[in-house]
């Protein structure tokens, strides 16, 4: 499922896009950057509370299709310029991680 | 030793002690080094992990020190090395879940204690030396799986 149907599906605010015809082929919850790491797959959509700039790195590295910022925690903007720079979707729901990631997997295995 | 291949790019990076507005930009130029020289991205990731993993312990828990990152034709080594304080007992930092992070760095999401087998995972081979009072010296070795002849 493309990005952009997944952004109205799971009803995400989209902070920056880059490429929102992006394939979304799972999800990863963690806010452990080692972990992320280790274990997100290419075009996850990574949700997470963290909310500084190495986001957008561990996220480019996994390359991840996007990150959600869970429970309304807003990034700042230096944050939202490196991943206009890093060309990183970034998206932010005021739903906490549990109900982002329950809509994102119902969207995904309907 | 396997015989020495040409050598097709090498840069060296400051790593800077404590600095995490700063930290995660080696590994950022050294995933775009690699993608512009044309590494696949299985690679590219590896590499990228590693570096990673590797500045990100430089920052937190070392007084400073520098990266090298070394392109061969049949391989990507990574050297990190810093000026101390030194590990006592590699075997214990490497146990995942292990970590001397501080609760601010945790809280930022460091500190997971998986810093250096994740670096060995995604390393062919992988070797670390230190010195209490020292230093410590990691070479991190990706190959890029050129045929024997």
């Amino acid at each position: 499922m493309n990005t952009k149907t997944v952004v109205a599906k799971v009803a995400l605010e989209v902070l920056v896009a880059v490429d929102l015809a992006r394939e979304v082929r799972g999800g990863y919850c963690s806010d452990l950057l080692s972990d992320v790491l280790a274990h997100a797959k290419s075009g996850d959509l990574w949700i997470t509370h963290q909310r500084h700039l190495n986001v957008i790195a561990v996220g480019k590295l996994r390359d991840v299709a996007g990150v959600v910022f869970a429970r309304g925690l807003c990034p700042s903007q230096d944050v939202i310029s490196r991943a206009v720079a890093e060309r990183m979707n970034l998206f932010l729901s005021t739903e906490p991680a549990f109900e982002v990631a329950g809509r994102l997997h119902r969207a995904l295995h309907p | 030793m396997s015989p020495r291949t040409p050598l097709t790019h090498k840069r060296i990076f400051r790593v800077s002690s404590r600095d995490l507005e700063q930290a995660g930009t080696v590994s950022t130029e050294v995933r775009r080094d690699l993608l512009s020289l044309g590494a696949n991205p299985d690679v590219v990731r590896r590499a990228g992990v590693v570096c990673f993993e590797g500045e990100m312990n430089i920052v937190l828990y070392s007084n400073g020190g520098r990266i090298i990152l070394i392109v061969r034709e049949d391989r990507v080594e990574l050297l990190f090395s810093d000026r101390g304080p030194g590990i006592a007992d590699i075997d214990l930092v490497s146990q995942p879940g292990y970590s001397t992070a501080p609760d601010w760095a945790r809280e930022l999401g460091f500190g997971a204690g998986l810093g250096i087998s994740n670096m060995e995972q995604n390393s062919d081979l992988f070797k670390i030396r230190s010195r209490v009072g020292a230093g410590t010296v990691v070479r991190a070795t990706i190959l890029l799986g050129v045929p024997f002849f």
